[in-house]
Parts: structure tokens; sequence; C-alpha cells
């Protein structure tokens, strides 16, 4: 049951990072972004491919940082997969969603969503293929921390959750001591009044996919650390990352990591009383349970 | 009389295209005074304000402020040019401390930023008090002059208050309306929409009364406060059906 517990904080640690991102589109841009969850691949797929590329460029870069399978390149990797994955979500808002948003209604947005992440898992698919990736081939080995009861952790999970927590506690320090942090959470309670106070809204959405896309990234490689890179990863994180979201309340950045860390938590725990296939349905029913005590979840307050 | 800082000239515009509420507006604001707006509901006095700050689209007539074209300005840049609104309601960030949103405001102050701050907190002394509590947990009257005090970090030469008595007890809204008085001494310009109209009036230099969206008298206010018909219709000194 620790054991669970333990998996719950790893796997909560980056759907808290994809959640993060979601929370911020949907509540200043008022749509459930169904294509979120692809810029986890997109990101995780990314940092495969340049991963690869240091490596060649510069050998020494691929360097096993022991006791870890991580390498120096996977590390700078993820740094620029960060910076492209954010610069892609800019594009493909700047190419579709800001489109639809100025002509639209909120349904359209959806349905666009939709087909973006259709055309996004499928072009990863037909790129890299069907087939599983790996970012390290090496056996890591998961260290014993305790007898009895008996808890397994790799070492390269005690890098992703520290990692993430370190990503969490900069984004905090960020939205609670920089004025970029203060507008960021000014648009996401009331984008008119941030206006009035001098806050370009074009220049925050702006930074919103940029921020939302890079811990996305993030996201993605560590789920691809902790798992495997499949094609349809994001299809298979879009629940958990949408409940962890709306959980925590729409809006709401620690309604987010919070949320992240119940879902994850939750869908591990599950385990221990209920088949593996019914582990799917636990966000479904975390949603419902929330909502019935809080319709705007945990941290979420009615819009203005 | 001295010029005007804010002219609007023939000031046309509405929430959707083809369907204008301000018919034709026609008002300037002078410096170092209180200008008010008054009318029934509906009268399209908020909207005015609302046009004047580029939230709603003006499809005919230009305003001017200091001279310059401020029709259709972005709202994100009206306070760079030296005027600040503060609306109605929802007014300021309940999920920022007021710390953070005085700091949000105080960003153009640049430098400046920590003596505007300290004056700021001379002016209003509860707002020092409590300036690491969230904003959402204040009273009303509190929450107004935060809203206030957001505007005047800022440095505005006017300020643009949409009804800030609404919804506040008779002290609180006389305490807030006295203030915005008061910053008429500071050199600031003040151009105020009430409903507390007995009260504005006392306190304000010119007043325009708008109706159905148009212009219908204007005047000092003094004048209209004394004026028999302005006060029969607008000021409710007698009460329709009575004698």
């Amino acid at each position: 049951m620790i054991q669970n517990l333990i998996d719950g904080i790893l796997t909560g640690s980056y759907l808290s990072l994809g959640a993060i991102g979601l929370t911020l589109v949907m509540h200043i841009l008022r749509f459930a972004n169904f294509s979120h969850a692809e810029l986890l691949s997109l990101g995780a797929y990314a940092a495969l491919v340049f991963d690869a590329l240091f490596s060649r460029l510069a050998p020494v870069f691929a360097t096993k940082l022991a006791p870890l399978s991580l390498t120096v390149s996977l590390i700078l990797a993820i740094i620029a997969s960060m910076v492209l994955t954010g610069l892609l979500a800019l594009l493909i808002d700047r190419l579709v969603f800001k489109r639809v948003r100025e002509k639209g209604e909120e349904l359209s947005m959806v349905f666009a969503s939709f087909g973006m992440a259709l055309i996004l898992r499928n072009v990863i698919g037909l790129i890299f293929g069907l087939s599983p990736e790996l970012y390290s081939r090496d056996i890591a080995f998961a260290m014993v921390i305790s007898q009895d009861p008996f808890i397994l952790i790799k070492p390269d999970q005690v890098f992703v959750l520290i990692a993430a927590l370190a990503l969490m506690f900069i984004l905090h320090l960020i939205l609670s001591r920089t004025t970029f942090g203060y507008a960021l959470r000014a648009v996401a309670e009331n984008p008119s009044l941030a206006q009035v106070n001098g806050v370009n809204l074009h220049r925050t959405i702006m930074a919103v996919w940029l921020i939302g896309g890079g811990l996305a990234a993030v996201a993605g490689v560590f789920y691809g650390i902790s798992h495997q890179l499949i094609p349809v990863m994001g299809r298979d994180l879009v629940l958990p990352i949408f409940a962890a979201t709306i959980v925590g309340g729409i809006g709401s950045v620690y309604g987010a990591v919070l949320g992240g860390f119940i879902v994850g938590i939750a869908g591990n725990m599950a385990l221990v009383v209920l088949p593996s296939g019914y582990t799917p349905s636990v966000p479904f029913l975390l949603i419902l349970l929330v909502l019935m005590i809080r319709p705007h979840g945990l941290f979420g307050e009615a819009r203005t | 009389m001295p010029d005007a800082i804010l002219n609007a000239q023939g000031v046309t515009a509405g929430y959707v295209p083809d369907l204008p509420i301000l018919k034709d507006i026609t008002l300037a604001v002078r410096p170092s005074q209180i200008t008010l707006i008054i009318g029934p509901n509906g009268a399209g006095k908020s909207t005015l304000i609302k046009a004047i700050a580029g939230l709603l689209p003006v499809s005919q007539g230009k305003i001017t402020f200091h001279g310059r074209d401020i029709t259709g300005i972005r709202t994100d840049q009206l306070t760079s040019t030296g005027i600040a609104y503060v609306p109605q309601t929802d007014n300021i960030f309940r999920s920022l401390t007021i710390r953070q949103n005085l700091d949000l405001a105080l960003r153009r102050a640049g430098h400046r930023g920590d003596e505007t701050l300290r004056n700021l907190f001379d002016q209003f002394p509860a707002l020092a008090r409590k300036q690491r509590d969230k904003a959402g947990t204040l009273s009303g009257g509190q929450r107004q002059f935060l809203a206030i005090a957001m505007a005047l970090a800022t440095e505005p030469k006017l300020i643009l208050m949409d009804e800030p008595s609404a919804g506040l007890s008779p002290k609180a809204a006389e305490e807030v309306l006295q203030h915005a008085r008061d910053l008429t001494a500071q050199g600031v310009s003040i151009l105020l929409v009430e409903q507390n109209v007995k009260q504005a009036m006392r306190l304000a230099d010119h007043c325009y009364i708008l109706a159905e969206g148009r212009n219908q008298i204007d005047g000092p206010a003094a004048d209209l406060r004394n004026n028999n018909v302005v006060g029969d219709i607008y000021l409710g000194n007698r009460r329709i059906g009575a004698a």
C-alpha cells in the first residue's frame, strides 16, 4: 500500500505539471483544450530527438549521471524541448485557436482542440512509428528503501519527483513574488480589470502558452522516463490531466498541483482494491465527488 | 474657466454594432474638478465611461485627452496616457493580497514605486495594516479604497469612477465620495458616475444629465442643484403623482 502511495506521488508529479498549463488556458481563454495532453507527447518526443542530437554532437554529454540512467544530453534536451514545445503551443494558438476564437463560439474551440489532438497524435505516430521508445535502454535497478513494508524506488523516479517539485516551486515564486506573476493571476481572475490596470492581455496569453507548453514538455519527458514513449500517450493522459484541473479548480495553479497529486495517488491506491482495468474510472469518480461538494473545485472560485 | 483636459465630441457607442446606447454625447472634464454624470437607469452613464476607457467600440465621434485623440484606445494603454478607471464592481483582484494588487498597479511607477506606495499607505492606513491579507477579505468600503488606491498608483491626471458608493453603507459612501473630493486638491480630475445623486451633487463642480443615451442638461452642479425642474425630475424633490 505504501508502495502504491509512492507510485501515486510520482504519477502526481507529472500530472500536476501537465495540469498547470491546462488550468491557465482553460481559465484565461475559456475553453477546454483537449489537445493539451498532446503537448506532453510533443515535448517527450522532441526531447528524444534533442537527446540523440546532443549526444551525437558532443559524445561527452552522453555520459550517464549515475546512479540515474539519465544523461547530461537528456537534461539539456528537456530544456530545449520546453522551449520548442512552448513555441509550438504558441504557433498552434496563432494558426488555429486564435482564428476560431475570433470567429467562433466556445464549442467551436472545443471541437478545434479535438481536431488538433488527433492531428498531433497521428503526426507523431507517422514520424516516430507506433513502437514504444525509451530515453535509455540501460536497465535501471530500483533501490530497496524499506524491507518491511517492502518499498522499491528507482533513482530516476526520485529525480523526476525532485525536479517536478523544483519547477512547481519556481512557478510559485514567479506567481507570488513578481509583478509578471501577479499579472498572470490577475488575467486569470478578471481579464478586463487586468487590462484596466495596464496588463497587456495579448502578451499574457502568449506567456500562458509558452509556460503551459514548456511545463507540458517536462511532464511528457517525466512520463517517458517513468514509463515509455508511445504516440498515444496524450490520449492516455488527457483524462487524468483534466481530472486534476477540475478537481483542483479551473484557474488555480495551486489547485492544479494538488489535483495532480490527488488523481495520481487515487489512481495508484485504487490498484490495492480494484483490478487494474477499473482504475481509469477513478478520475471520473474523483471529478464527481469533488464537484458534488465544491462545484468550482478545491481551489476554484466562481468567475467574475 | 480652465480648458478641458478630456473632451468627448458627438460620441456614439454601444455594446453591439448598429445598436448604439450613447447617441451624439458631448462632454468636457476640467482640471482638478469633479465632473458628475447622472441620469436614470439605462441612460448610458456607465457605457460612456466604458467607451472612454476603450472597453466599448466608439462608432462615431471623437474623444481627446490633453488634445491627444484617445478614441478607441486599447484599455491596457489607458494608464500610460494618465487616465485611471475604477469600475463599479469587481474592481480589485480578490485572490491577490492588498500589497500585490498595489504592486501590480505600481509597475509603471518604476523607481518611484516605493515612494508612491508609502504615500498611498499614508492616505489609506487601513490598507497598510492589512497589506498581507487577501483583497477578497476586505469590506465593501475598504475594497473601494483599494480600487481608488490602485488607480492613484498609476499617478493619473484623471480618474474615471463608476458608482464608487454602490452597495456601501451611507457612512462608507460618504467617506469614499469625500475622498474623491479631496483628490481634486491634489490636482487629480474626476469623472464620476453616481446614483447617490444628492450627495454627489454637493461635491461635484460640474454636472451632466443623460437620458436615453443623450445629453439632456449640463451646467455647474450648484446651479443644477437649485434648479427646480432638475430637482423635481432628477433629484426626486417631488414624488411622481404628488400634488
